[in-house]
């Protein structure tokens, strides 16, 4: 971006927000709390907990499968873009692959907000027509047994990816589990 | 956009920063915050941003649609006077905005039945992709009684409908170009679909 498009926007950007609070129309401290939120508090370690916590305890697993929603809610997570979840598990047979060719609906209540790709003219066009070519730009091959199944957001329910459990994880704590698992893992560009 | 031709790789940044300018914050948290301010709502919001030339709408950075869309909202809707407090926010997060419904009637499919995606192509909202409209597909799934987009976006009442999970061939949609090792499901709503 060059310096003059950045001012161009920024400055109107901060008129903007300057004529909304000077007629009583935003509390900037709102704006501050909104945007603390999700720099630092919701993010894909909210769906790291989940994932681990399916991996070592089989009846979690079986509720998050059949009502993602309340299963994830029973961790202290929920709220705006996860009001309506469903969980997909991979399996060495299935490979899991979320995409919103709309727009960029995300589940932001176990991811936070999605990554500049997710929301690019590449990822949402392709992730549906050709996913194996989009697994290959992230160095994911899979073989050709594995099918892929493609979930495009197009309403208000979101998806979250359950990676496989990697080989060498035995006897690890769900801890450790969770510091595994990657945001990529869990849209399902990714695996571990 | 899916299935479109040409717009190359997938790129990810090295670092992914979250915001990439302090204005890109600033956005986020006023479309969030005015958002509540029930002027709008998602789905007027979402038809505000997509609504402008594909070339201008390509041209735009994700938070530059974003500000175009806010600044449309404002010149069409007003300006909120209900101002989201900075002690409502975790609240009003954690509510989000849940859009099922009590149902009103029977839903027309169930899993397994065999439907077809109409061929729509409205001048307004719609959450149906165009790479799948005129499709077969299986329903997988019934999500819930939801608010329908499609009028729910022209601020005339939220028009519950059925939504289900229909899962589509890859063949079936992109035809020989297709994967015919993968599928693709969209959630469509009951007025997308007639019985195949």
């Amino acid at each position: 971006m060059t310096h003059s498009d950045l001012s161009d926007v920024q400055i109107r950007v901060r008129a903007l927000e300057s004529a909304l609070v000077a007629g009583g129309h935003v509390d900037p401290a709102a704006l501050d709390a909104l945007v603390e939120t999700y720099e630092h508090q919701v993010g894909p370690h909210n769906g790291a907990r989940v994932v681990a916590r399916a991996w070592v305890d089989p009846g979690y697993r079986e509720r998050l499968l059949a009502d993602a929603t309340p299963a994830i809610a029973e961790l202290g997570i929920r709220g705006r873009q996860g009001e309506h979840m469903v969980a997909v598990e991979n399996t060495p047979d299935v490979h899991n692959l979320v995409v919103c060719t709309l727009c960029s609906c995300y589940p932001w209540s176990v991811l936070g907000l999605p990554p500049v790709w997710y929301k690019s003219a590449p990822y949402r066009s392709r992730a549906v027509a050709d996913p194996r070519g989009v697994l290959t730009d992230f160095g994911v091959t899979l073989g050709a047994d594995v099918s892929v199944r493609v979930w495009d957001s197009t309403a208000e329910v979101r998806y979250l990816v359950i990676p496989q459990r990697p080989a060498d994880s035995e006897g690890m704590t769900e801890d450790e589990l969770a510091a595994r698992v990657t945001r990529d893992s869990m849209i399902g560009v990714g695996t571990l | 956009m899916g299935g479109v031709h040409g717009f190359g790789p997938v790129v990810a940044e090295v670092d992914e920063p979250l915001f990439h300018a302090e204005w890109e914050k600033r956005v986020l948290g006023l479309v969030l915050a005015l958002g509540a301010g029930g002027k709008w709502n998602i789905d007027i919001s979402r038809f505000a941003r997509e609504n402008r030339p594909p070339a201008e709408y390509l041209s735009l950075s994700y938070y530059e649609i974003w500000l175009a869309g806010l600044e449309r909202l404002l010149e069409e809707r007003g300006r909120p006077t209900r101002v989201l407090a900075a002690a409502d926010v975790p609240a009003t997060l954690a509510r989000g905005g849940p859009v099922d419904r009590e149902p009103t009637h029977e839903a027309r499919f169930a899993v397994g039945d065999a439907v077809v995606t109409k061929n729509l192509n409205p001048h307004g909202h719609t959450r149906l992709p165009r790479y799948a409209r005129g499709k077969h597909g299986v329903i997988e799934r019934v999500h819930g009684f939801h608010v329908f987009p499609d009028v729910n976006s022209t601020g005339t009442g939220e028009d519950p409908q059925w939504l289900y999970l229909v899962r589509f061939s890859g063949s079936e949609l992109f035809g020989p170009d297709g994967d015919p090792g993968s599928s693709v499901s969209i959630d469509a709503f009951e007025p997308y679909l007639e019985p195949a």
